[in-house]
């Protein structure tokens, strides 16, 4: 299966072991993950104002490249682009949402867009990766498992992007499973975490740490508690704000015992017995390596 | 065969030419000889001038004499920047003086120079990563993906592409698609983010080039050593000291590069 496939800037500078482990783990599910020729921001954040038309004009933009990868055959007849960053893919579900509800919104963005070879007709879907693997089917996700990552204990992490507002989430608001039934798939002993949706503290991380740090602490010490290893996530602003501020919950709170954040691609490729490479642990701030040599898996 | 002799132009002429191209060419044309007449609105004001004028010879024809906002008068120097608008249109368009013809009801402004920010910075410094970009031009950040930049580039360049790729860290794409940039500022002038596109592009170019592209060849360090070690010293030496005269007789007398017969050498 061939699929459109937007990264985000994340993607491609600080979360890059995010992309080659997904990349790596969709190939070994017959899946290919093709990249959106000349893809622009996808509008980081979706504005709620009713009349700030131009900040959708980003994620629409690059709706019309997944309409020219269908033309030039990149892709055969498959507008579903699928997206891995929690925030592009909140924005752009949302922004894609709003001018398919609202023909006036798109037809003044269309206008805006005049210099486009097309126009956006409103026939993409956006689709979360977590999304497309259910729509597979985890348990044919689980026949393709060669390492099960049985003996490791992890507990997911959700943040808001991928549960909120209702119409874009890819799973309950309130008791999402989605990445639980992935990690059972793979083999993992799931752990839950009541704290699986708590904000991370988000964009306060650059004005100030020690209010992500706050979040954080509260977040990965309520995992711990109830034995958890590993936390996983599918958003790469989740993931500084967890992995990175480590280093201020230490600061803040000295007995606290460091654990690894992963992305879940990440522990889809080791289950899938890729190899460690394509997992990219040295971006990860709390190095899992020796965690999962423990465990045999690496 | 006639072409090919035109074509091989002796070095005198070519002295002549290159003396007078910075001279406006509509100097001694009669005007009883202009069959076709334009109106242009220059600042606001009408003028008369011949149809097939570029904008900055008509400026030049109405009486206006460029101090600034005028360099090569070949479209390479981007000092010519100009906004305009048509008769009859609500656009804002944007042209090289020097490369674009005036039309009858053309409103025009010059825009000789673009006041943007351009830091300074030492690349030996700096970390080749998306992290350089956003400390000196931050804005970068702000693009909304509009492609106002690149409906404003008088050198068709995918001005919004590259501010893109810049964001993703993409500095290959970024060096390529702005290589024939012209830095005439207009993009930014029309950002409506208040991008900087083009120096932004100038801080990628520089470090694509330092860190992007490989180790210097062995030809590049090999020459800089020969310099230093004075190789060329006598010669330059000689040169410094000759008279305007004799340096436009050396010029015009050169033996031209392909002239030279290839040896190993010759790198």
């Amino acid at each position: 299966m061939k699929i459109p496939f937007y990264p985000g800037c994340t993607l491609k500078t600080s979360a890059k072991n995010f992309e080659t482990s997904a990349i790596a783990s969709a190939k070994a599910l017959d899946i290919e993950l093709v990249e959106l020729p000349r893809w622009n921001c996808c509008g980081t954040v979706f504005s709620l104002t009713t009349d700030d038309l131009i900040h959708h004009v980003a994620p629409v933009r690059n709706f019309i490249r997944v309409q020219e990868m269908n033309e030039s055959g990149l892709v055969k007849d498959e507008y579903r682009m699928v997206v891995l960053c929690s925030m592009c893919y909140n924005t752009l579900k949302r922004a894609n949402l709003r001018v398919k509800n609202n023909r006036d919104d798109l037809e003044t963005i269309n206008n805006l867009m005049y210099e486009e070879n097309q126009r956006y007709e409103g026939k993409v879907d956006v689709v979360h990766l977590l999304s497309l693997l259910q729509n597979i089917g985890f348990d044919k996700i689980k026949e393709k498992v060669k390492k099960p990552i049985k003996s490791l204990k992890v507990s997911p992490y959700y943040g808001c992007m991928l549960l909120r507002p209702k119409e874009v989430g890819i799973d309950d608001a309130e008791d999402p499973t989605i990445q639980e039934d992935l990690l059972a798939s793979l083999g993992a002993e799931v752990i839950d975490n009541p704290y699986k949706k708590v904000c991370c503290g988000s964009y306060q991380t650059v004005q100030d740490k020690r209010i992500v740090a706050k979040l954080a602490y509260d977040i990965l010490t309520h995992a711990q508690e109830r034995g958890a290893e590993v936390i996983t996530t599918s958003c790469p602003l989740c993931a500084f704000n967890l992995d990175n501020r480590q280093k201020e919950v230490k600061e803040m709170h000295p007995g606290f015992k460091e654990i690894p954040v992963l992305y879940f691609t990440q522990l889809m490729a080791i289950a899938l017995g890729l190899d460690k490479e394509t997992c990219g642990f040295n971006l990860n701030y709390v190095n899992p390596e020796s965690l999962l040599k423990s465990k045999n898996l690496i | 065969m006639k072409a090919e002799q035109n074509r091989v132009l002796n070095s005198q002429e070519i002295m002549r030419r290159i003396s007078t191209a910075s001279k406006p060419i509509v100097s001694g044309v009669e005007e009883k000889d202009v069959e076709h007449w334009v109106t242009i609105y220059i600042m606001g004001k009408g003028y008369k001038v011949p149809a097939d004028l570029t904008i900055l010879t008509a400026i030049e024809y109405a009486g206006y004499k460029f101090i600034r906002g005028c360099g090569c008068r070949q479209g390479f120097c981007g000092a010519c920047g100009t906004i305009y608008r048509k008769k009859g249109e609500y656009k804002l368009r944007t042209g090289m003086a020097c490369q674009t013809r005036v039309e009858d009801g053309m409103y025009l402004v010059q825009i000789p120079f673009t006041p943007a920010v351009k830091p300074s910075y030492d690349l030996n410094k700096e970390e080749y990563a998306v992290s350089t970009v956003f400390k000196y031009y931050p804005e970068v950040a702000r693009c909304v993906s509009c492609n106002t930049c690149t409906k404003a580039c008088p050198q068709g360049l995918q001005v919004m592409d590259y501010v893109q790729a810049a964001i993703k860290g993409d500095f290959k794409a970024v060096a390529e698609e702005s290589f024939d940039c012209i830095q005439c500022g207009l993009c930014a002038l029309r950002c409506p983010s208040e991008i900087v596109q083009y120096n932004v592009a100038q801080l990628v170019r520089r470090m694509y080039g330092k860190f992007g592209t490989g180790p210097v060849p062995a030809y590049v360090t090999k020459r800089i050593k020969e310099i230093a070690e004075g190789k060329f010293k006598e010669d330059m030496d000689r040169l410094t000291k000759l008279s305007k005269q004799e340096l436009e007789k050396l010029y015009s007398e050169r033996k031209r590069e392909s002239e030279y017969k290839e040896t190993k050498d010759s790198d």
